[in-house]
């Protein structure tokens, strides 16, 4: 069994020939569909994979090849490959067939196509925009249209409609934009019945800063720095998705100890976001010895990267084909010491947790999400494993994790205890990981690489595993080595719609705790 | 409960004195910090409050504003706070360029503090848009929706270095 029969199972159930499927890069399997079979063919890949959509975009050729085009992209963790199927929208009046009322994971997808873009996924059975408000934003102006003018006036195009539950003692909590902590915006509306929350519409876009439109143009070192400014706390992560991208198009050969490095790397971040969250979800039940506790090992973990890059939240390390800081033998030994001192002082914090009757009480049972929910929405990354879907990158295109043993983490529960235990193992996990590529890295030193790379022209899908989840990047450059167009997929563009079902039937003084075990970017998710 | 205690005797204080202070200010900021406890007391009525405002920031200035009241950094022992409440703030903190969704929630907040207040931007994002200045969707930073007092530098700008820039502000306050 290898993924031919997934190919030949598209070519059976629809009407194309093998010269339209092509591959590229050895994980890529592209498939040109037609307005006719998209449809077909999509909803084929994700029962035969049991993949979500994990992207969904469009790109504006018009210049070229006068039409737009607009891409699904499925998962094959089984046979480590991507699916993509690409068709051709006409330029007047572009429409495509919505994939919504077959998977809901495109829900979200196609209504950013449509505001951004203007295409229209016929049958869609919800409109409204997200990000570019209507409030604020006029009818008619697509941001990533090639032709967009950039000098569109704020204007109003009416006031966005919430979903109204109605029914007697039925009331609504509007929450935010601005909220009482020191985080991001966002709108919550929570409509409750006596105590229980019986739904709740989250209204996001607050944060849009339209980084997709100012990659566009953008030379790869210029859109490292905005792929590292997408959200703060994975600064890393979207750095490694993207450059991942740009070597697959170049065909860059990365040496394997700056892999490990960037491994390193990798796990740092989330090391240092896990034990940010624990903390977190402590202070969101009202136990703050231990998220104090919490606090003083997250900013050793931030003292720890900037000495060993410069950079308290890991910026400016990556380029093509390399990294810019090598680490000395001294800041290994170092790293080692810290990790162990770091870990002892974890254990204590796990302890004072878990310990704690009154906390676990708060933490089991509160926010649970299933996992036939779970999947339905396409959840990713932490969220997912903890709600009992096997998902990881580092496991399913290992790339350098493939020479190092550690476990995927995965609780059954889906609750908030669960993604407290997921995030707890992690972080154990990471630590486990980092001391075997430091092994690694011994035997193999990195080069700085100051090598000037071929740049060359195409698309490639560039990904890589954050601490949330699977960070998606599909760039295209043009032959000057130009971004022509950027898609960026944050673990919580797809995880967002899983806390909304998380929180049904628990209480408003358990949201916070239910929010903060997702702990979703709303920056990632706005753009 | 007992490991609670031992683990807070054995940690002890780990609050670090923001020794070598030079970038903002010149004498030692934990001597400075002392007097502005006084002067915040007389100024400000005991104590002096923040309203945070992200207006489209990736998250690491909060995450940095966060770490300013770690225990490692403790900002509380200078008598200044972070509120839930614009109503109850001295000063509104804005970070981000100012997402065209945020324009409105931004003006808000600002109306609904009471006098005397005043803006802090922080971060290079809310100073003029910073990395997003020429974006289609930013107001291209906090001074073009409300009056801004000062700014803090940075991408993010770390912990010791907004304090010292807090407390370098409220010496200057008259």
């Amino acid at each position: 069994m290898d993924y031919k029969v997934i190919i030949k199972d598209v070519l059976e159930n629809n009407d194309i020939g093998p010269g339209d499927i092509s591959e590229c890069y050895g994980d890529e399997v592209r498939i040109n569909a037609t307005a006719l079979n998209f449809k077909n063919i999509c909803l084929g890949l994700h029962k035969i994979n049991r993949s979500p959509v994990m992207m969904l975009f469009a790109s504006d050729e018009r210049a070229g090849r006068g039409v737009f085009v607009v891409t699904a992209v499925f998962m094959a963790a089984k046979y480590k490959k991507w699916f993509f199927v690409n068709m051709d929208v006409k330029k007047e009046s572009p429409a495509f067939d919505s994939l919504s009322k077959e998977i809901y994971s495109a829900t979200f997808f196609e209504r950013e196509i449509k505001e951004m873009f203007g295409i229209e996924p016929k049958d869609h059975p919800d409109m409204r925009r997200l990000n570019l408000h209507d409030e604020v934003w006029p009818e008619g102006a697509y941001p990533l249209r090639k032709d967009f003018n950039a000098g569109a006036k704020s204007e109003s195009a009416g006031a966005y409609e919430f979903k109204r539950i109605e029914g007697e003692g039925v009331f609504e909590v509007p929450v935010g934009p601005v909220h009482a902590g020191i985080i991001g915006p966002g709108h919550f509306r929570f409509s409750v019945a006596g105590e229980p929350i019986i739904n709740l519409e989250t209204r996001l876009g607050f944060t849009h800063r339209g980084v997709e439109k100012l990659m566009e143009g953008k030379d790869v070192p210029g859109a490292i720095r905005i792929a590292e400014c997408v959200t703060g706390d994975s600064c890393f992560g979207h750095s490694l998705a993207f450059s991942h991208a740009v070597e697959k198009i170049c065909g860059a050969k990365v040496p394997e100890g700056v892999l490990a490095a960037r491994a390193i790397f990798l796990e740092l971040e989330r090391m240092y976001n896990h034990v940010a969250d624990i903390g977190g979800i402590a202070i969101d039940v009202g136990f703050s010895f231990p998220s104090n506790h919490a606090a003083m090992i997250k900013e050793t973990m931030l003292a720890l990267n900037q000495k060993l890059t410069g950079s308290r939240y890991l910026k400016n390390i990556n380029e093509i084909g390399g990294i810019k800081k090598n680490l000395s033998a001294e800041e290994r030994s170092y790293l080692r010491k810290t990790l162990v001192q770091v870990l002892k002082d974890f254990k204590d914090l796990k302890t004072t947790l878990l310990d704690s009757v009154s906390f676990m009480d708060r933490a089991d049972s509160t926010g649970v999400l299933r996992k036939k929910t779970a999947e339905d929405l396409g959840v990713v990354g932490l969220a997912a494993r903890a709600s009992g879907i096997p998902m990881d990158l580092r496991k399913d295109f290992p790339g350098i994790y493939d020479k190092i043993k550690f476990n995927l983490m995965k609780q059954d529960n889906g609750d908030a205890l669960a993604r407290l235990n997921v995030r707890l193992s992690e972080f154990e996990g990471s630590a486990g990981i980092i001391m075997q590529l430091l092994d690694k890295l011994d035997l193999q030193a990195v080069e700085p690489s100051g090598a000037k790379m071929s740049i060359k022209a195409g698309s490639a899908l560039g990904y890589a595993e954050g601490w949330r989840g699977a960070i998606l990047y599909w760039v295209k450059l043009n032959e000057e080595g130009i971004v022509e167009r950027c898609k960026i997929v944050d673990p919580s563009f797809h995880n967002w719609a899983g806390l909304s079902f998380a929180v049904l039937g628990n209480i408003i003084p358990d949201f916070p705790l239910c929010n903060k075990s997702f702990n979703l970017s709303y920056p990632g998710n706005d753009l | 409960m007992l490991n609670i205690f031992r683990k807070r005797l054995s940690k002890g204080v780990v609050t670090r004195p923001l020794a070598g202070a030079g970038q903002v200010l010149p004498e030692g900021v934990e001597v400075l910090g002392e007097e502005l406890k006084k002067e915040i007391y007389k100024k400000f009525g005991r104590s002096f409050h923040i309203r945070e405002v992200d207006t489209g920031s990736c998250g690491g200035c909060e995450s940095e504003i966060i770490a300013t009241t770690n225990p490692i950094y403790d900002i509380q022992r200078f008598g200044i706070d972070f509120v839930a409440s614009p109503r109850h703030a001295d000063a509104l903190l804005v970070t981000g360029p100012v997402s065209k969704n945020m324009v409105l929630a931004l003006k808000k907040t600002y109306d609904a503090m009471p006098d005397p207040k005043f803006v802090i931007t922080l971060g290079d994002c809310a100073l003029n848009g910073g990395l997003f200045k020429d974006s289609y969707y930013t107001a291209k930073g906090a001074n073009n929706v409300v009056p801004v007092a000062m700014h803090i530098p940075g991408c993010p700008p770390d912990p010791a270095l907004i304090i010292r820039h807090i407390l370098a502000f409220l010496h200057q306050y008259k």
